[in-house]
């Protein structure tokens, strides 16, 4: 399902007065479209991807979704920076969790996650808690909990931000590989130039304080998308179209100026 | 290699047929879990030693031994179990109650942050008051029998339930919320999924310290006004200058004390295995 952003504003009080965390943001998501939203720290991605799941409500503007709900299909799911799993769930029942809330049976929404953790390689950990597992796993499994639940709309924070980079490799590679199985509509933040390019069809580049849209950059790779894609000079072209958008803030925000 | 081996061998001595490495990490670590048992034991000893001999005056010290026998009679003639029986039945129906409303109370406060700003400043004055300063009032109102008595326990037991239970919520990473309300959890699943499997870590804290609680006010509302319980066969002791059956009733109140922490012990390792291995993991 596909969805547009108008005029979205949000403001927040804080000990100082009044802050502008988005303003005026207007963007459109078209239907099995992965989108990436890059920005420096502090520009307002997360509160934006949370507007979009309904888990904060927008000063003013609103999103309008280019179809009605269909009963009882969850809206968004989101798929957290970190902590997002469950400690005190097996593997299964966190994969499940979405199944859950949707009123599947035990029996019925087990079968389903462990179908769906056997397929990816996960079979040996179905019963295992989330603290056995290592922080890369972890995410899979967040990952996979957000797919099962079959959203319209697959929603992303940072999922990689706390991996190290090999391990961020490969699993970009998976969820795209996943995502080419199971096409949703996907937003996904991320601070990582790189991985927005290399991810998403479109990359919205956003400026901080107040957050907003500065640039919408079409990505012109063909897909299925593969490791080696990252030394195409084309990709190098981007990143630095990018970067010099950022740069000055990233600057302006460490007060170190050129 | 050879060398290290050279140098093992070196410090190790050998006393008779034992062999004494005091360098080993082992022998240490092996001390260390015999010690407490180990100073237990000698102080009985000296305990026995000094009371047949008279150095500690028999009438109020009696010996371990003696404690023992008292003890063993007190069980054969029925006096223990019936006694014992008193006090554990109100401590469990006591406890049944107020560490239930403790415990909904205390997740409902956790969970709510309206609730919680109605009720914090209520609790944060009534917490501090001595039940067993109100147990006057408490026999006004209902009464000189048992149903007192089960009252003051259940409040003994409620304060300590209801603090750790809205610890535990309001412990729990808001991002757990924010999963439940993005996947559209009920009310109901977001309580029995989330709120109480996630606060169970305190919830036992809190049952142990319940437990405890109620214990203390079980033992003082039976030394003040019951006809049966371990609190009565020790003021009855005093009175009659039976300073043996007191120590025996101390004796067995500990043990009660060791068995439900044993048993809160395996409880918390069998439903709790997440919990538990995160925290030996930080150690």
């Amino acid at each position: 399902m596909g969805f547009q952003c108008r005029a979205l504003c949000k403001t927040f009080t804080a000990r100082n007065g009044e802050v502008i965390a988005l303003q005026d943001v207007d963007f459109q998501v078209n239907e099995e479209e992965f989108v990436c939203i890059v920005g420096p720290s502090g520009c307002g991605k997360t509160t934006l991807l949370k507007i979009i799941a309904g888990l904060a409500q927008p000063s003013s503007g609103q999103i309008v979704y280019s179809e009605q709900p269909q009963n009882g299909q969850l809206h968004s799911a989101m798929v957290f920076q970190e902590q997002g799993l469950f400690p005190w769930m097996s593997v299964q029942d966190n994969v499940a969790f979405g199944l859950e809330t949707q009123g599947a049976q035990r029996s019925q929404r087990r079968q389903l996650a462990r179908d769906f953790l056997t397929k990816v390689g996960l079979a040996a950990f179905v019963n295992s808690y989330p603290h056995e597992l290592s922080g890369g796993m972890r995410q899979r499994v967040a990952i996979l909990r957000a797919f099962l639940a079959n959203p319209q709309i697959l929603l992303m924070d940072e999922p990689f931000g706390s991996l190290d980079s090999q391990t961020r490799l490969v699993m970009q590679e998976e969820l795209l590989r996943i995502w080419r199985e199971h096409r949703k509509t996907v937003v996904y933040v991320t601070h990582d130039i790189e991985e927005a390019i290399l991810l998403g069809d479109r990359v919205l580049v956003m400026s901080g304080r107040p957050g907003r849209i500065r640039q919408d950059i079409q990505i012109p790779f063909e897909r299925p998308r593969h490791l080696a894609n990252r030394d195409h000079p084309e990709v190098a072209e981007i990143r630095w179209q990018i970067w010099s958008m950022l740069e000055d803030e990233v600057r302006k925000e460490l007060g170190i100026l050129a | 290699m050879a060398n290290l081996e050279h140098v093992g061998r070196r410090s190790t001595q050998r006393v008779g047929n034992f062999s004494l490495n005091m360098n080993q990490p082992g022998f240490w670590r092996r001390l260390e879990a015999w010690l407490p048992g180990l100073i237990i034991i000698l102080g009985l000893l000296l305990w026995e030693w000094f009371s047949r001999t008279g150095r500690l005056s028999p009438l109020f010290f009696p010996a371990p031994t003696t404690i023992l026998a008292s003890l063993y009679q007190m069980l054969l003639d029925g006096k223990l179990a019936l006694n014992l029986g008193a006090t554990v039945e109100r401590l469990a129906i006591g406890f049944a109650f107020g560490g239930l409303a403790g415990m909904l109370l205390g997740l409902a406060m956790g969970w709510s942050q309206r609730l919680r700003q109605v009720m914090d400043p209520l609790i944060a004055a009534i917490h501090p008051i001595p039940k067993i300063a109100i147990f006057p009032l408490i026999m006004i109102i209902f009464g000189i029998g048992e149903t007192s008595k089960i009252v003051a326990i259940s409040i003994a037991a409620f304060f300590p339930m209801l603090i750790n239970c809205m610890t535990g919520v309001r412990h729990l990473n808001p991002v757990f919320f924010e999963v439940t309300k993005n996947y559209r959890a009920s009310r109901w699943k977001t309580f029995s999924r989330v709120i109480v499997p996630g606060s169970l870590p305190l919830i036992l804290t809190g049952t142990r310290l319940a437990i405890n609680m109620a214990m203390v006010i079980a033992i003082a509302v039976e030394l003040l006004a019951a006809k049966e319980g371990l609190g009565v066969i020790i003021w009855f002791s005093w009175q009659t200058l039976r300073i043996e059956e007191l120590y025996a009733s101390l004796v067995v109140i500990a043990l009660l004390g060791i068995g439900v922490n044993l048993l809160l012990q395996f409880l918390s390792k069998r439903l709790t295995p997440w919990y538990n291995d995160q925290t030996d993991r930080q150690y």
